[in-house]
């Protein structure tokens, strides 16, 4: 009972950190059509900026670092957006070449700048003591985290549904070129799509910090999963992401700690059936 | 209000390696409408995507109340006051009727009595009823109110109409037809494309004609009324009474 109660903890804590990560992918996918292969190493920069402020400044709040952290990626992945890919509006085979190839020199320059040795992320000590609901033992910080998930969840919904901002966004999915006809700036808005996107797995990463620490190749441990979630929970679909993170939780969860060997083939054998028989996707609209 | 709104001048432009619009030139009076007629394939919607930005002249001149606006983005033309209700509508389907009006909102400060929701929601009483619906969901003429709605919310100093009856019910187009004459008379100048002529030249007072990319005619639309050479020439395959 205690295995099956802690693990369903781990998943859920799990879940919350992939909807961080898997949220602005699955924005960015979703509204700009670009399959964004940089994803995990923006995360990755995120775990690696929180890393080193928290160790340097030991009074340093994970929150506002997180939040600076979010900020520092945004703006990398503004340059590189505004840069390069506006470049590649209509070559999607480039877009992946190109945003594959900078996942791989932010992965080198991390192990450049940051050597190869995992860094540990402090949990903050308000947080270190665990939480004791009806007689189990919680890590109060994997608590914390799946609620900055929800909150998280909810900021995106009423930033895209309900303002103004978010709806010429999504008129600008819509039709492009009517979008900019009425005086939309697209193209912009495009870049803060993927400002935030990145700025929200920047963040995730230093939030993730303490869970999984910083060390070469986590960018290519993310990835993936953003990939399962994302198509899982079909592409450009907030509430597809969220529910699709939770869902790929549970199942890395249990699935490495029931069948650790067959950890792999349990993630991406529901990405392939998805794919084959339902490729819009739990949310997706169709033909998405 | 002699008072150039919107002025051509040897207009050259090109669909990929077609040459589409030879030399075309009209103006446009403030406060006026003009009808650009012509047959399928003569220009019109090419002559309207040249104007709003979606192509690039390669030769000549396009004003804005005396403004060059030729090869700017699309954004920049409709913020400097051209607005657009597209051939086809083009509405934003997976938006409400709301939000369809609020994206376009633009230039409040640009007149003494802005358009707004409620104002487009008093001209098209329709489009309050289905303020929450997804506009793909609308009708073809409610989904055409919409689009002329859109437009209007940018408060454009010259509208631009890309065959707005077109597809509609007789009823739908009598509407859009009152719709054209009330903005008239609020002093809005208006550039109509139409396949109806009946509809254009009731409310038109200029008129060109486009026949393979070049002008053919441009003047009064009441000259045009009694000019049947010109009409069988380059409007009609038949004349119908």
């Amino acid at each position: 009972m205690q295995f099956w109660i802690i693990q369903g903890l781990n998943s859920l804590s799990l879940g919350g950190l992939l909807f961080l990560l898997s949220s602005g992918f699955s924005l960015i996918f979703g509204l700009m059509r670009l399959a964004n292969l940089t994803h995990g190493a923006f995360f990755m920069l995120g775990t690696y900026f929180g890393a080193t402020a928290l160790r340097a400044y030991s009074g340093l709040n994970i929150w506002v670092t997180a939040l600076g952290a979010g900020f520092a990626v945004a703006a990398i992945g503004g340059l590189f957006e505004r840069l390069v890919l506006t470049r590649l509006k209509t070559n999607p085979l480039g877009q992946v070449l190109v945003t594959l190839g900078m996942s791989f020199i932010i992965s080198d320059a991390c192990l450049v700048l940051w050597g190869g040795d995992s860094i540990p992320v402090p949990t903050p000590h308000n947080l270190q003591a665990p939480t004791r609901v009806l007689g189990f033992v919680f890590p109060t910080y994997r608590l914390v985290l799946v609620g900055c998930a929800i909150g998280a969840a909810i900021a995106l919904y009423f930033l895209m549904e309900r303002t103004r901002l978010g709806a010429m966004i999504r008129a600008g999915v819509d039709d492009r070129q009517m979008a900019r006809a009425v005086g939309i700036p697209v193209s912009n808005l495009f870049t803060i799509v993927f400002c935030l996107g990145a700025g929200i797995a920047g963040a995730g990463g230093v939030l993730g910090g303490p869970i999984l620490s910083a060390y070469p190749g986590l960018d290519a441990d993310m990835l993936p999963l953003a990939l399962i979630v994302v198509i899982l929970g079909g592409i450009g679909s907030l509430l597809g992401a969220f529910v699709g993170s939770f869902i790929i939780g549970f199942i890395y969860t249990f699935g490495t700690a029931l069948f650790p060997e067959l950890a792999y083939i349990i993630l991406f054998l529901p990405m392939i059936v998805v794919i084959a028989f339902r490729p819009q996707g739990l949310f997706g609209r169709v033909g998405a | 209000m002699a008072a150039e709104a919107l002025s051509l001048t040897n207009v050259h432009a090109f669909y990929g390696d077609s040459h589409i619009l030879h030399g075309v030139g009209f103006s446009l009076q403030a406060g006026g409408v003009l009808a650009l007629l012509g047959r399928n394939g003569a220009g019109k919607t090419t002559c309207i995507s040249t104007i709003v930005g979606f192509l690039k002249p390669k030769e000549g001149e396009i004003r804005l109340f005396g403004e060059p606006i030729g090869g700017l983005s699309p954004e920049r033309i409709s913020r400097l006051g051209i607005g657009l209700v597209p051939q086809g509508r083009r509405i934003f389907p997976s938006l409400t009727v709301r939000e369809n009006l609020i994206v376009a909102q633009q230039r409040e400060r640009s007149t003494e009595k802005p358009w707004n929701v409620e104002r487009i929601y008093e001209l098209f009483p329709r489009l309050r009823e289905r303020h929450a619906q997804f506009a793909g969901t609308l009708s073809g003429g409610e989904q055409q109110m919409l689009a002329i709605g859109r437009a209007l919310m940018g408060n454009p100093r010259v509208l631009l109409l890309d065959e707005p009856s077109e597809g509609l019910a007789p009823l739908i187009v009598a509407e859009v037809g009152r719709t054209i004459k009330r903005l008239k008379q609020e002093g809005q100048s208006i550039v109509l494309v139409e396949q109806n002529r009946q509809l254009a030249l009731d409310v038109a007072d200029q008129a060109v004609i486009l026949n393979t990319g070049r002008c053919v005619f441009a003047g009064n639309a009441s000259e045009l009324l009694n000019n049947d050479a010109l009409i069988t020439q380059n409007l009609g395959v038949f004349h119908a009474h």
